[in-house]
This record gives C-alpha cells, sequence and structure tokens, in this order.
C-alpha cells in the first residue's frame, strides 16, 4: 500500500501545506488504491477521477501562489455517500428511481468542506435512501466488509465506513438516521460520529426523516473526525432545523487530560442481547477509562426497550411524506409507460423503489393513517419525549454515556435479509441517539476471535461534541489499537 | 393492536402511490403484521400528561429562523428542467391533470 494512503488527513493536510507532496498526487495515490481494492469492498458507486484531477491541479495551482494555507482539509480527497447532493455529480441514493440524476447543487456540507480545500473521490454505496442496516438495501450491489469480505458493513453508510476502514480514503462523509454512521463505524473499526440534530445544515442532504438525519464524518481517528466536524458545523439559512448557534473549536482542548469525568453505563445496554466478545472488549475499555482517571456510574436509561418501536413510527412516518416527492415529475426516473397520471406515479414509484423502501413508506403511510395516527404516530412522538427525559436525567448525574454500538458482530451477508424486523434491531443501541438529538460517537475498541472489529460508541449532550472527542481521544491513546492487515492486503 | 388485511395493505398501496404483485403481497403481509406487533408494544407505556416532541431542540425562536420576503436568485429555470424527465415550454410535463 503507498505510504500516502496510510496517512492521517492531519498528516496529508501538512505535507500539501508545506509543499512535501501536491494534491495530484495525493489524489493519484487513492486512486490508484480504489483501483487496486474496490472491486474486493465495492465501497463505491462511482469513482469520480477527471473530477478530481481537475479539482487536485487547481487546488495545486492555488497552493502555489500561496492560497488556502489556512484550509482545515487542503488537498485531502474525500469519500461522499451517494445521498449527499455534489453538482455535476450523479447522485443516486443507491436507487433506481435517481439513477440519472445529477445534482444542480452543492449540499451545504460539501460548500463547506470544498471552503476547506477538500477534494472528492467519488459517491460512496449505501442502503437505499438511507434505509438499512447493512448496506444490502442498494438497489446496484452489497458493498463487503474489508476484514472479511463475506460479511456487512454495517449500514446505511456501509460504502463511507468500508472505503475508509480499507483506506480508499483517509476520510468520508455519512449520515444517520437511527445509527447508520456509528454501526457501520463499528462493524468496519473505523471511527464515526453523528453530531447533535442540527449541529451539521441538512441542506443538500436526500431526506429520510427529517427529524432525526444528520451528516457526520468517519475517519481513521478521533483527531481526524474532529477536523472534518470542525470543517462541517456551522448555521445555515437554507436549513432551517440547522442550529443558529456557532460552532465550538473542537480541536483546541482534544489533547486534554480526562481525570474526573464522569461516565454512565446505563444498564439496560448491558443485558442478554448484547453479545459477550463486545462486552469482553468493552469492559477492557472502560478499565482504561479508570486508569485514567474517570468515574464510572451505573446509570439507567428506563424507556430503551421502547425505543425501537418510537424510531420505527417517527422514522418511517416521516420518510412515507419524504419520499412523496419521488413522482417521476420533475427528476429521477419515469416509468416508460402509463395511461394517466395516476399510473404514472403508481408504475413510477413500484418501479424505482426497492423492497425495504416500499415496506417503510407503507407503514409510514399505515401510521399517519386517519384512525391509526393517534395511536401510532402521536403515542411513539409522547414516547420520545420519555426518552428525551431519560437521557436529560442521565446528563444531570453523568458527563457522558458509554457502550456497546451494537448488539452483535458484523453478520454474515445475506443473514438478515429476509427478517426486516431482525435487521431494525441492529440499531438497537443506537437510535434512541437520534430520537433525543445528542450528539454519539463510535470508536474501535478491539477484535473479535474471528478478526472482527469490535466499536464502542460514547455519547454527550447537547451540542457537547467538544467533550466528546477530548473523552474519545484519550479513550483512542489509551487503547493504543494494533490494526492487523486486511486480508487482501 | 391491530390486523393487517389485504383490504388494507391495498388502500394504503392507495394513499402511497405504490402497487404490488400478489407473490409481493403475499411476502409482504406477513411481515407488515411482524412490525406492527413489534410497534404495538408502546400500548404498555403510560403517556398520560405527556406532551409529543416533534423537533428535540428546544431553544430555537422563530425570529431566528424568519426573513424578509424578498426574492434572491435561485437556480435557473433552464437547469432545473435539465433534470426533468419531460418538459416543455419552461414548464415540467406530464400527462394531464384535469380531463377536457
Amino acid at each position: 500500500m503507498n505510504e500516502i494512503c496510510q496517512c492521517s488527513i492531519r498528516e496529508l493536510r501538512r505535507r500539501v501545506v508545506e509543499k512535501e507532496v501536491s494534491a495530484c498526487e495525493i489524489s493519484r495515490s487513492f486512486l490508484d488504491r480504489i483501483e487496486q481494492v474496490d472491486h474486493h469492498t465495492r465501497a463505491f458507486l462511482a469513482v469520480e477521477a477527471d473530477q478530481l484531477l481537475e479539482d487536485a491541479t487547481r487546488l495545486d495551482k492555488k497552493i502555489a501562489s500561496g492560497q488556502l494555507k489556512d484550509g482545515l482539509l487542503v488537498g485531502v480527497p474525500l469519500a461522499i455517500k451517494d445521498n449527499i447532493v455534489i453538482q455535476g455529480m450523479r447522485t443516486s441514493c443507491a436507487s433506481r428511481i435517481l439513477e440519472n440524476y445529477v445534482p444542480p447543487y452543492d449540499a451545504t456540507a460539501i460548500q463547506r468542506l470544498r471552503a476547506e480545500g477538500a477534494m472528492f473521490l467519488g459517491k460512496t454505496n449505501c442502503d437505499e435512501f438511507a434505509m438499512g442496516s447493512s448496506n444490502e438495501n442498494s438497489a446496484y450491489f452489497a458493498t463487503k466488509n474489508p476484514w472479511n469480505l463475506e460479511v456487512v458493513p454495517g449500514g446505511s453508510s456501509g460504502g463511507s465506513a468500508a472505503a475508509v476502514a480499507a483506506r480508499e480514503a483517509p476520510g468520508a462523509l455519512g449520515s444517520e438516521t437511527g445509527g447508520s454512521i456509528r454501526q457501520p463505524a463499528a462493524f468496519c473499526g473505523v471511527v464515526g460520529l453523528k453530531p447533535t440534530y442540527g449541529r451539521v445544515s441538512r441542506f443538500g442532504l436526500v431526506a429520510f426523516a427529517s427529524s432525526l438525519d444528520q451528516i457526520g464524518p468517519l475517519a481513521q481517528t478521533v483527531d481526524d473526525t474532529a477536523l472534518l466536524l470542525q470543517a462541517l458545523a456551522g448555521p445555515d439559512k437554507r436549513d432551517s432545523t440547522c442550529s443558529t448557534r456557532q460552532p465550538d473549536d473542537y480541536l483546541v482542548g482534544i489533547n486534554e487530560d480526562v481525570k474526573g469525568c464522569k461516565i454512565g453505563l446505563p444498564k439496560e445496554w448491558f443485558g442478554s442481547g448484547l453479545s459477550s466478545q463486545i462486552e469482553e472488549k468493552l469492559r477492557e475499555a472502560i478499565a482504561k477509562l479508570e486508569g485514567l482517571g474517570c468515574e464510572i456510574v451505573e446509570v439507567s436509561l428506563p424507556h430503551t426497550e421502547y425505543a425501537m418501536a418510537v424510531y420505527c413510527i417517527i422514522a418511517f412516518a416521516e420518510a412515507s411524506s419524504n419520499l412523496a416527492r419521488y413522482d417521476g415529475v420533475r427528476y429521477g426516473r419515469r416509468s416508460p409507460e402509463y395511461e394517466d397520471l395516476a399510473t404514472m406515479f403508481r408504475r413510477t414509484r413500484s418501479e424505482g423503489f426497492g423492497e425495504e423502501v416500499k415496506r417503510r413508506i407503507m407503514l409510514g403511510t399505515y401510521v399517519l393513517s386517519s384512525g391509526y395516527y393517534d395511536a401510532y404516530f402521536l403515542k411513539a412522538s409522547k414516547v420520545r419525549t420519555l426518552l428525551k427525559s431519560d437521557y436529560l436525567r442521565a446528563f444531570e448525574q453523568v458527563d457522558f454515556l458509554l457502550g456497546p454500538t451494537t448488539p452483535s458482530l458484523p453478520f454474515k451477508i445475506g443473514e438478515k435479509v429476509s427478517d426486516p424486523l431482525q435487521m431494525y434491531l441492529s440499531d438497537t443501541y443506537t437510535a434512541s441517539t437520534n430520537l433525543v438529538g445528542v450528539p454519539g460517537l463510535s470508536m474501535p475498541c478491539g477484535y473479535s476471535e474471528d478478526g472482527l472489529p469490535v466499536g464502542l460508541q460514547i455519547q454527550a449532550s447537547y451540542f457537547e461534541e467538544a467533550k466528546l472527542l477530548r473523552l474519545a481521544h484519550a479513550l483512542e491513546r489509551e487503547l493504543a489499537i494494533q490494526q492487523p492487515d486486511l486480508p487482501f492486503d | 393492536m391491530s390486523s393487517i388485511t389485504v383490504e388494507k395493505v391495498k388502500k394504503i398501496a392507495e394513499l402511497a402511490h405504490l402497487q404490488f404483485s400478489p407473490e409481493d403481497l403475499k411476502r409482504f403481509i406477513p411481515q407488515f403484521q411482524e412490525i406492527l406487533d413489534y410497534i404495538a408494544q408502546l400500548d404498555d407505556v403510560s403517556t398520560e400528561n405527556v406532551e409529543p416532541t416533534y423537533h428535540v431542540l428546544e431553544h430555537m425562536s422563530w425570529s431566528e429562523l424568519m426573513r424578509e420576503d424578498q426574492e434572491e436568485p435561485s437556480l435557473p429555470v433552464e437547469t432545473v428542467l435539465e433534470s426533468a424527465p419531460d418538459s416543455a415550454e419552461g414548464h415540467f410535463r406530464v400527462p394531464a391533470v384535469l380531463e377536457e
């Protein structure tokens, strides 16, 4: 593997700014890496080599003339999940219904990354419209876990997680609605962060569930994750759900010690559903935190068992509303045969959407329909309040919550496809975070007996990403996990 | 709480502008039922006097979100129509909405 592909984002930027290497050279290194290994991982839906080299050449000229030295991500090529729009670059959300859609605008997140000097390798595979936990719902093909090609990378940001894990990209953007950054990050052995709801603009993120969706970074290290967040975070007039609160400095205090931090272990997260191998690695990490002077406290989030039911109702309801726009009128695929408007809508949507998407739209429509709205959607929204109260009460006692990211180790491709409910339950430990809106980060804490990554997650209260990153960074340093070689290297 | 019948599914499909083949329905209905049975556990939770949460961030005031109704540049029509499956005379073209 080219040594460049093993560099952190921070290191790549340093080399570019100090003129040790050019943006073009970095681009070519990652393009070569993708060519070597992507046929194994299938992380990318599309690699935009020409555009990348064009951007890199332009960037190199700017750097030569002294501009851009302050950009956080100068010369860094990133992989972008295919539900985030990049102007002029096909965005399909891994669906047939948007097969040839070329967005006429950049997402705010993309604009922010560009402003910091970043470039884009291409679009990564995901579950269709971000609906899934294994990347098997892509209408195109399944992405593989780089650590074992018969195993899922997780989802829905499986392509982004796999690309980073396989060093096809030093960093990536993913998105979360119920755990879709953290769960694949855990399955692929990388760091993934879901920011506080409203911390990063959703403008240009194809909507799944508007009250839950967030864009977030994936990278090999906590420090790199912080760099990406710093570029992404901030108010945006074009997203009315985006917080007007200015972003914090996520980098300045990241190396500070964490003595005296109170870490809560929700007892509901350590029950019988948790894999013993995951629990073992988790306990080792907890011991390290105690060694660093942290206080470990047992807490309770009593409504945890209801979180998935609440999530299914709210997310699917919001999805049914958000996906109503795919009707063959303004963009995307239109069915070639129809007699009238009604058949045009019905055929376009039925032909263009995959099974899981249709399932969720149907369930979402059902729980919002007359006669069922109160029993389902309204009820779930009230239980959401109870989940939030659980969290607020816990954060009165502790600074952080810590636990497993997933209940089980990465499962085999095909294992859960015929049981949708089992698939949904992969998000058991992550979905509450999206419902409540607090930030959550998953980071590697070791490997299973079979060499599969194990992740743990840390959560903090609203807008406390700086604290979260500091703790994660300290733990990462303490764990000092040695990454073995990937099977194809 | 409720049991899924073919009629109910067809009604929902109509609302969602979706259609299913008989084979799809056969496979779909038990999955639908399983998920509905699962989410029915919310019946066990007491939510008396609990307000619903639709937006998790509380501290944003409407004044922060509103702006003066002034026209600002947006995407040009030609650019937008490039993505359209069918267009004519600066509009999206679809089958007749109203009967003659």
